[in-house]
């Protein structure tokens, strides 16, 4: 064991409120995908699954939005992620994407349903369609870049767990919301994401250190088991539902519920290793050869 | 504009006020924290409030020594360690002790001031969304208040554990390295009320110079425990603006041993964020390929 100061952290543990950035990471991944499985279905003549995707995106995106003005210490001063463009910001990249994002989804979604300008809402598809899985992943980026172990250790495999999560919400999402004769697509995607999701995490976990011990104690423990099991019962739901409208919206409530476990699991896990002064020095001794 | 304003401070030369702009600027300037002079009065943190009007942030009973303060914080930008340990050198080679009064071995004080590092590469001023944090003229790093909107990036960002967030405000505050005082050509507050000169405030050339020099005279001394703390330009944060002389290894104060600007990796995480979106792409349509309608 190392030495300490009366055992207090070494670094600042994240003023985040979990509720509302652990959430966005959901939200964000969730709005991303659906967006390009929106589209996708729409130019393969899909409208039954590409409608519940665009609004799902939607509501989403607008979620979002409200969880990190929410979050701001000073919420009146949100504009002020828009004074400058910085790439060395996660944050600032973040904020101008979902400047683009956003009211992108929104036309797209609010376009499809009342059937107003088709043209514009074509454009809007697009662009949701393209910033739209960087949403999702780029959010890894957001907590890599910071001291915080349990985070920045995984920056390697975080966006690919960040990607196959929202692309599992998303297929969650859309099979429980079309029609089965159209949701064939979603329910592929549900299956392959939820696998990869497993696996991401899993991989993330062996190669990142000691600070993997976080994701398996105390609260990101219990989170990280509970969206395993969900995300591998949402895969077994996608596939019993291809003739099962009940089978199918079990399935996909599961794989959201597990890519939201799965956030909320990174969020505490990165809490509990800024917590301890250990995940700090140990790995940082080590880098010195003492 | 220089190069590092576009792709940050990590990029840049190791000079922060010319790798960001500044086409003529006074010297670097920061502190040389001699922790082995420290006699733990606390005049410094004392002083930081008073001149900063920095708010009181609890008055409690710790139970750590004479800690009461815990650590830096939003409301305490100096802050003052105090540990009680067995001294090392009280035990001789041949496992005899050196006793003090009673026959006990003495036990030693490790007192030390620490304070924002400032550093050359500061995570903090990269991850600032807003630009709020900035680099001053004096290669400092300081936070305008009238614009940040307390996003909270750079807290869990600093490998210190220097910058935070107060509660009732909503904003983020720390050492300005007095930027005020600065301006005026006088010393910061908490340099100025060292009664012991353990804070030693000047152009850090100079500084790097006298920590040396004060480190050869330790040695000499037979302090071999004496070690120079976070004045490496070559270190991860490429330097620290203030740096230490410290008794002992640097977690012991609580301090990192090894801490690196999480920047440095950025580069490859955009990368890896880049492949996931590809393939999150990619992925998506690949599942309308070859299905049956």
């Amino acid at each position: 064991m190392s030495d300490s100061y009366y055992g207090r952290p070494i670094i600042k543990k994240p003023v985040w409120e979990p509720l509302d950035i652990a959430g966005y990471l959901f939200l964000g991944g969730l709005a991303g995908a659906s967006s390009a499985l929106g589209a996708a279905a729409q130019i393969t003549g899909r409208p039954g699954l590409a409608r519940p995707s665009k609004l799902g995106a939607s509501i989403a995106a607008g979620a979002s939005l409200i969880a990190l003005i929410h979050d701001l210490g000073r919420p009146a001063r949100f504009f002020n992620m828009l004074r400058v463009f910085k790439p060395t910001s996660p944050m600032s990249v973040g904020s101008w994407l979902l400047s683009a994002y956003a009211p992108a989804a929104v036309a797209a979604a609010a376009s499809d349903i009342t059937g107003i300008a088709p043209a514009i809402g074509a454009a809007a598809t697009t662009v949701a369609a393209l910033a739209g899985p960087a949403v999702a992943s780029y959010t890894a980026v957001l907590l890599a870049d910071t001291a915080v172990p349990a985070w920045h250790s995984a920056y390697p495999h975080l966006p690919f767990v960040f990607a196959s999560s929202a692309a599992a919400a998303a297929g969650g999402l859309a099979i429980a919301a079309s029609p089965l004769a159209q949701s064939s697509p979603a329910r592929r995607l549900s299956v392959v994401a939820a696998l990869s999701e497993v696996a991401m995490s899993r991989r993330m976990r062996v190669r990142m250190g000691l600070s993997a011990e976080t994701y398996k104690q105390g609260t990101a423990g219990v989170l990280t088991k509970v969206a395993e099991a969900l995300t591998v019962a949402g895969a077994a739901g996608a596939v019993l539902g291809r003739r099962s409208r009940a089978a199918s919206a079990a399935g996909g409530v599961a794989l959201l519920a597990g890519s939201a476990c799965t956030r909320f699991a990174i969020f505490h896990a990165g809490v509990a290793s800024a917590r301890d002064p250990k995940y700090t020095v140990i790995p940082q001794r080590e880098s010195l050869g003492v | 504009m220089g190069r590092s304003a576009l792709f940050g401070s990590f990029i840049g030369g190791n000079n922060p006020a010319s790798s960001t702009g500044y086409a003529e600027h006074p010297p670097r300037v920061g502190f040389f924290t001699d922790t082995s002079v420290c006699i733990g009065c606390k005049a410094c943190e004392v002083a930081c409030k008073e001149w900063n009007h920095v708010p009181e942030d609890g008055l409690n009973f710790t139970g750590m020594s004479f800690d009461n303060t815990v650590g830096l914080s939003a409301d305490s930008w100096r802050h003052v360690a105090f540990i009680e340990q067995p001294r090392r050198s009280a035990v001789n080679d041949a496992g005899e002790s050196d006793c003090g009064p009673g026959g006990k071995a003495e036990m030693r004080w490790l007192m030390s001031s620490d304070v924002c590092k400032h550093c050359t590469h500061a995570a903090c001023l990269d991850v600032c969304p807003t630009g709020a944090l900035f680099r001053t003229e004096f290669g400092t790093v300081v936070v305008q208040e009238d614009i940040c909107n307390g996003c909270g990036y750079c807290v869990p960002a600093c490998p210190y554990g220097v910058i935070d967030q107060r509660k009732d405000d909503g904003r983020v505050w720390k050492c300005t390295l007095c930027y005020d005082r600065l301006g005026d050509e006088m010393e910061p507050a908490c340099a100025k009320a060292c009664p012991t000169a353990s804070i030693q405030f000047g152009p850090l050339d100079d500084l790097r110079d006298r920590a040396s020099a004060r480190l050869a005279q330790m040695h000499a001394a037979g302090v071999a425990e004496a070690r120079l703390y976070g004045h490496d330009p070559n270190d991860g944060v490429g330097g620290g603006g203030a740096f230490f002389l410290l008794l002992d290894e640097p977690e012991v104060y609580g301090l990192p041993p090894a801490p690196v600007v999480t920047t440095s990796d950025l580069p490859a995480m955009w990368g890896r964020a880049a492949l996931a979106a590809a393939g999150l792409m990619v992925g998506v349509a690949a599942m309308f390929v070859g299905v049956r309608r």
